[in-house]
């Protein structure tokens, strides 16, 4: 009984991060700023979400996978967001957005595709 | 009990459609692409909340699945797409 009220507490918790995340992807200006909305409560909320579930079918062997999920998620999220803030970065700074400030920065401007 | 799922499934699918909303819009690609890896995040959260609400484990290893096979489309999507401008 306890354990159904805090697997209800974390999906719930994990399913409001991610209506957050939805939120800002939708309100924000920036293709950055959407990047930022959307990776963190991607991982941290599909956590929460995981756990939740792993608490409710405690003791199957079907709960390793989900642990699985949650490390495979939060290993490929940073490679994810890395590609495509670089990708972000390099083709909007000029583009009248808040990305002016190329001053400071010295960020190697190369061609080609991705790289 | 059932409140809580139903309350979880009510959230996740709002935001499915916001989601929606801006990888359709989405002035860019790179928004789209933002959007359409938020959209399989939350399909993994919808699944995984599925799980909890039924006991049917069987979609467990379709959730592993899922979760690789979006990054390898994010990343080839973001290695050999081509600028919006050219």
């Amino acid at each position: 009984m306890i354990s159904d009220v805090f697997s209800a507490v974390l999906v719930l918790t994990g399913s409001l991060l991610a209506l957050t995340a939805a939120l800002g992807l939708v309100r924000f200006p920036d293709t950055l700023s959407r990047m930022h909305a959307a990776t963190k409560p991607q991982t941290f909320g599909l956590t929460l979400v995981l756990a939740g579930t792993l608490i409710r079918i405690a003791g199957h062997p079907d709960g390793g996978m989900l642990v699985l999920t949650a490390l495979f998620m939060l290993i490929t999220a940073p490679v994810i967001a890395q590609r495509v803030g670089r990708l972000v970065y390099r083709e909007q700074r000029g583009s009248g957005g808040k990305l002016m400030d190329e001053s400071q920065l010295h960020v190697q401007h190369r061609d080609g595709p991705g790289a | 009990m059932n409140v809580v799922w139903a309350v979880s499934g009510v959230m996740l699918l709002t935001a499915v459609l916001l989601t929606l909303y801006r990888s359709l819009r989405g002035p860019t690609t790179l928004d789209r692409l933002v959007g359409i890896d938020t959209l399989i995040a939350l399909t993994i959260c919808g699944l995984a909340i599925w799980v909890a609400a039924t006991y049917d484990t069987t979609i467990v290893p379709g959730i592993v699945a899922l979760s690789l096979v979006s990054f390898i489309g994010t990343v080839s999507v973001a290695r050999f797409r081509v600028r919006d401008d050219e």
